[in-house]
């Protein structure tokens, strides 16, 4: 008897079924994109230590109230204008810092009222315990704000020959550090570490009184 | 007689389809690679305030803590803001342990990487996020993010 060749599978709808599980994947995928706020916490400290004495000046005092009402160095104002009060207190300038040098890259006013040094410039932030979270991180977003607009200016200021066609320098610099961090760029973390060093995050959060 | 004599003109010739397969299991795989099941159902109401000044967070080094009121099907949970670690309410005083033994759960080289991200309903009292900040100190987990959705504060 003759030898049969096997007849070929019919493979023309392989593509149905696999479009069919794509779809299926398509449908059910979310990319997670979570964003958010990155903060440090202070470490507990159990010592016994007096903390330094900070000068009134040199502290930028943020409340927020129950009613969500937003005191800002004993005064009221609205929350479109703290991320500017927060830059006019940073970028000040007045004095000098611990090594007695003076801010020469501030721009502010250079008032004897406010604070010396970025170096020194502390902003305290205190809540109620009925403060809705929104506005907490509302207000926490425009502190942030205000630091990343002064490191954003440093660094347009210094590196900006870098990236010439960025139009966020600071931006434009991490972004590449996220990108290279497999292979460290010991030039682009000094870098990135002298920027944060000009403006220093001192972000100090009071705990909400309890009842 | 020529060699390169015109082939006599049939119409258009067919496409192949025949790598087609390949190009939709290329993405299907993709797709099947990307994809994250939802490991924890969600037992409270999670609408994320709104931020500008936001950094990405890397998700294998992230302990997640929900927090907000306890979502329709929930309701006999009652009417305050709740914490969920998991798939489980916990209370204040759970959040250290439950904090710790994710830590240790996780890959050994990301350990001390750990980001604790704080998904928190937005109409949450503030002294509970202070409350579970507090409790992190303790767990010695000290980086947080507060996670927000990305728009344009108005």
């Amino acid at each position: 008897m003759a030898k049969r060749a096997a007849p070929e599978v019919n493979a023309g709808s392989m593509a149905d079924i696999a479009f069919l599980l794509l779809i299926f994947f398509l449908v059910t995928t979310t990319i997670e994109k979570d964003k958010g706020l990155l903060r440090s916490l202070p470490p507990i400290d159990d010592t016994e230590v007096e903390p330094p004495v900070i000068k009134q000046k040199n502290l930028f005092t943020v409340n927020i109230n129950r009613n969500n009402q937003l005191l800002v160095e004993e005064e009221e104002i609205p929350i479109t204008e703290l991320r500017q009060a927060t830059i006019d207190f940073l970028d000040n300038g007045g004095g000098t810092n611990q090594a007695g040098e003076s801010c020469d890259y501030c721009k502010g006013e250079r008032s004897e009222a406010s604070s010396d040094h970025p170096d020194k410039a502390i902003i305290s932030m205190k809540h109620d315990r009925e403060t809705t979270y929104e506005k907490y991180i509302e207000v926490q977003n425009e502190l942030v704000a205000a630091y990343n607009f002064l490191r954003e200016r440093e660094a347009t200021r210094l590196y900006s020959q870098y990236y010439p066609n960025a139009e966020k320098v600071f931006t434009a610099m991490l972004e590449e550090k996220e990108k290279n961090q497999f292979s460290k760029d010991e030039v682009l973390n000094e870098r990135i570490e002298t920027i944060k060093k000009l403006f220093p995050m001192k972000l100090s959060e009071a705990e909400p009184d309890k009842k | 007689m020529s060699k390169f004599r015109k082939k006599d003109k049939g119409g258009l010739p067919a496409i192949s389809t025949a790598s087609l397969p390949d190009i939709v299991f290329m993405l299907l795989f993709f797709f099947m690679v990307a994809t994250v099941m939802r490991d924890s159902s969600l037992m409270v109401e999670n609408q994320m305030p709104n931020a500008d000044q936001v950094e990405k967070l890397k998700k294998d080094r992230t302990i997640f803590i929900f927090a907000g009121k306890p979502s329709s099907q929930y309701k006999q949970f009652g009417q305050e803001p709740r914490i969920q670690f998991n798939d489980a309410f916990i209370t204040v005083e759970d959040v250290q342990s439950s904090v710790s033994q994710g830590i240790v759960e996780m890959n050994e080289e990301l350990q001390s990487k750990v980001v604790i991200g704080l998904k928190v309903d937005k109409n949450t009292n503030a002294g509970l996020v202070s409350d579970i900040k507090q409790e992190l100190r303790k767990a010695n987990a000290l980086k947080v993010m507060y996670i927000s959705n990305n728009q344009k504060v108005e």
